[in-house]
């Protein structure tokens, strides 16, 4: 049954090469022993060379595989070191300076998958070598191949207008490039549009936001897509296909001059809960703010008296310039690009989901956002911060912090930014109404540049920290002092005692969570996201704004909890990413495709149905399927499906996989005896 | 020698999840027994049913099968494929009188790693309980598969 020699009949000469990682693997695997066992019991299969080394991705390790494909002939090379989706590359780029097609060699994982994972030494060692001969059965029947070069379509797509799709954008249109920014609210801004100051410079938010709007608004190479969501994404990096659902504002963009005249004379008020957190009105039809960008209106449907009965219209009567139409519809519209930025951002942990803070039944309980609102100039309070009833300021304020964050009844993870948003409202409240200000935290979190010494201004300006997780915050009055106040119960874990402190008014200093659409947002641009919600960057700290997906980048929270000025950071990394591959002007991917035998295939059709990417074209006329290189993404379930065996594939055929379950079955378990 | 029975189970593992879960668990050094050794494919979906036959026919005592959760698929919708074929191979294998719990299928995500691994130890310690598969050798198969080609033969000569 096992095929030792290579296609083209000869004896594949192999070299064997196991890494010590440090200690990292010759910690629990004894590697002289793996290589030597390597080089003795592996000859027949065509080992020549089996070497350890202390770290084979050091230019000496890779020195070591260039001399040896050179001196001794090498035809395949067989790394036992870590993960290939770490340095797989590296070895193939060794080899092929050697001048050795770079997929004639195999890396196998026995750091991830061995001796990371397991203690004992003896069993470490022995999987190890199963590992190895696994690798180098499996390595006989690999095919020199060549990459595909395909080219990058300069167009880009960025989804979501928040701070972090606004960098995004501005830098690739900067740069000369055609952008096209979808946003899913009436205008751009996000979060960030919402807050009245930002921490630690304390700049108003506005101020150094808008100036950026009004740059995405008026540029030349932006297309900006608001009211719009992306609802279908197809083709693969370079050439994606992207469908946008424009959905019907009413108001024809090409007439209307943003006057507002028609939002003063809509008759119908509706609370807005997007962008002043449920804390003011808009009208039925709005801009969600006057900076908006863009600054044509949108009509809400559910909210508009003419949609939902029939008459009214007042918006059209005085609009001057006839922009109303109240027969818009949807519009789906197609666009091609060659790469993807996400940036959708998050959504504010859901306050009312911790019922003993009270948040929705304790009037004077404020979530973050509500304050924001509140102690911004353009709120619905014009800035004064007071309490539910509108006209009384508070004398004291309690700010609660890491509400919804590490805590494993909501989130486990740390929000990152709530410590410093907490400090920020404490010296805000200080400022504006001279209250005594309470901040309750588990730990204060001040890390980044300025952060700890904005921290110590707020301490300086009188501000009464209490450590200690707050237990519950109620109107239930027990103490002289307490009655029509709320009181925090909290436990000062400083001093070791409970406390009951009355307030006037508590902020909740809510904590990040995904979009709660996450999930079909991973799916629709086949990206993943953890088991929290947050995207998956390809590599926690050395890749951390590119994904999985070729061509698909993440930037700002869409990617964890991080503050402005790291989304920013990151919009800007995902661009320069971008930027990299369409100067390049191709892109090279992996040849791991499919094809079809046309010998033997019998025309069966079974294939045609399974590929996802409609890759497998069939040819009535020879009674054959054939299978689209371009298309085909190689995962490889035609070449399972087909009941002839006609498809193979490149890099996972039949034969590597057998061989190499034949290689991994060599071996039983042993144990070292215990001591 | 320990004299308890050491399974060995044979993994296949998608590109861009459970490899990524297994890498994951490594990385945060989550223990798991050596029992299991994986295969790399791109996708569940180029699992081949010969591949867990030929696993069990190799010597495997168990086949996990591994691949991202519905609706994650890297490729759209290959794994739905794998679960298809995964209940087929469960009810091959009870015909040929393999315990349809030596092969089982697990989602695991690249977030997954803590997962990956408690499933692979619980596997181990499932198979271990059932003891090593006593799947014929070559050398009798073959003379089985004589056996059932005169099988064929005879039913030939009775047919019209």
């Amino acid at each position: 049954m096992t095929n030792l020699t290579s296609p083209n009949g000869k004896k594949e000469r192999i070299g064997v090469y196991v890494c010590h990682c440090g200690s990292n693997i010759a910690g629990t695997v004894d590697v002289a022993e793996v290589a030597t066992w390597a080089g003795t019991y592996l000859k027949k299969e065509g080992v020549v060379v089996a070497r350890d080394y202390k770290f084979m991705c050091s230019s000496s390790g890779q020195d070591l595989i260039e001399k040896d494909v050179k001196e001794l002939g090498l035809t395949r090379v067989v790394v036992a070191a870590c993960s290939p989706h770490l340095h797989e590359q590296t070895f193939r780029t060794a080899c092929n300076r050697a001048g050795l097609n770079p997929y004639l060699c195999e890396l196998v994982s026995i750091r991830e998958q061995v001796s990371w994972v397991h203690s004992d030494k003896i069993a470490a060692t022995e999987k190890s070598k199963a590992v190895v001969t696994g690798g180098v059965r499996r390595v006989i029947h690999h095919q020199p191949l060549e990459q595909l070069h395909v080219p990058i379509h300069p167009a880009t797509l960025v989804v979501g207008g928040g701070i972090a799709g606004i960098q995004a954008a501005l830098e690739l249109a900067d740069a000369g490039y055609p952008v096209y920014l979808v946003e899913r609210e009436p205008s751009i801004g996000g979060h960030m549009s919402q807050f009245d100051k930002t921490f630690p410079t304390l700049d108003c938010s506005a101020c150094i936001l808008t100036p950026k709007m009004v740059s995405i608004g008026t540029h030349p190479n932006i297309s900006l897509l608001t009211w719009s969501e992306v609802t279908q994404v197809e083709g693969y990096v370079g050439n994606f296909s992207v469908t946008i659902r424009k959905k019907a504002r009413y108001v024809k963009d090409e007439l209307c001059t943003g006057c507002a005249i028609c939002q003063e004379k809509c008759p119908k008020k509706v609370i807005d809960e997007v962008y002043e957190a449920g804390l003011g009105y808009r009208k039925a039809i709005y801009t969600p703010f006057p900076q908006a960008v863009p600054k044509y209106p949108v009509i809400d449907r559910q909210n508009c008296i003419y949609f939902q009965k029939g008459t009214c219209k007042a918006c059209e009567k005085f609009c001057p310039t006839n922009s109303i139409d109240f027969t818009q519809e949807d519009e789906f519209i197609t666009v091609d690009v060659g790469n993807i930025i996400l940036a959708t951002g998050y959504d504010l942990f859901d306050a009312r989901r911790i019922s003993q803070y009270g948040y929705g039944r304790l009037a004077n309980v404020f979530t973050s956002l509500e304050f924001e609102r509140l102690s911004n100039a353009a709120g619905p309070t014009n800035g004064n911060i007071v309490l539910r009833d509108g006209v009384t300021v508070p004398k004291t304020v309690g700010i609660v912090h890491c509400v919804g964050s590490r805590d494993r009844n909501f989130n486990n993870y740390c929000s990152v930014i709530c410590c410093m948003q907490g400090l920020k409202f404490a010296h805000i409240v200080h400022e504006r109404t001279g209250a005594t200000v309470y901040n309750f935290y588990i730990d204060m979190r001040t890390a980044f540049k300025a952060y700890d010494e904005f921290y110590q201004r707020v301490l300086e300006e009188g501000t009464l920290f209490v450590r200690g997780k707050v237990a519950e915050i109620t109107d239930a009055a027990r103490l002289p002092g307490e009655e029509g106040r709320l009181i925090v119960q909290v436990e000062d874990t400083l001093v070791g005692k409970q406390r009951r402190i009355p307030v006037d008014m508590v902020i909740l200093s809510s904590g990040l969570q995904p979009r709660a659409d996450a999930k079909a947002l991973a799916k629709l641009f086949g990206i993943s996201c953890s088991s929290d919600g947050w995207m998956i960057e390809k590599h926690p700290k050395l890749d951390p704004v590119a994904t999985m997906t070729e061509g698909v980048f993440i930037a700002g929270c869409v990617q964890g909890p991080k503050d402005i000025p790291t989304s920013v950071a990151q919009g800007a990394a995902a661009s320069a990413r971008v930027l990299g591959r369409i100067q390049q002007g191709e892109i090279a991917i992996e040849p791991i495709r499919a094809s079809v035998d046309e010998e033997k295939c019998s025309g069966c059709r079974i294939c045609n149905d399974l590929c996802p990417f409609s890759a497998i074209l069939f040819h009535s006329d020879r009674n054959v399927s054939e299978i689209n290189p371009a298309l085909c993404q190689g995962c490889g379930t035609c070449i399972a499906a087909c009941p002839a065996g006609a498809i193979s594939g490149t890099g996972f055929s039949d034969l590597q996989i057998l061989s190499q379950i034949d290689g991994l079955m060599l071996l039983g378990i042993e144990h070292s005896h215990p001591a | 020698m320990s004299d308890n029975f050491e399974p060995i189970i044979i993994g296949f593992t998608c590109n861009w999840c459970s490899y990524r879960a297994a890498d994951l668990a490594g990385t945060a050094r989550v223990k798991y027994p050596p029992n299991i050794r994986l295969v790399r494919l791109m996708c569940s979906g180029r699992l081949d049913p010969t591949f867990v036959l030929k696993a069990f026919a190799s010597g495997a005592d168990g086949v996990l099968i591994t691949g991202c959760h519905p609706g994650e698929c890297h490729y759209i919708e290959q794994n739905y494929k794998a679960l298809r074929r995964y209940l087929l191979l469960k009810r091959t294998l009870t015909q040929m009188g393999i315990e349809p719990r030596r092969l089982k299928l697990v989602w695991a995500s690249a977030a997954e790693g803590v997962k990956l691994a408690e499933e692979i130890t619980k596997m181990v310690a499932e198979v271990q309980a059932l003891g090593p598969l006593h799947w014929p050798h070559w050398e009798n198969a073959a003379t089985l598969l004589e056996g059932d080609q005169n099988m064929v033969l005879e039913t030939e000569e009775v047919l019209p």
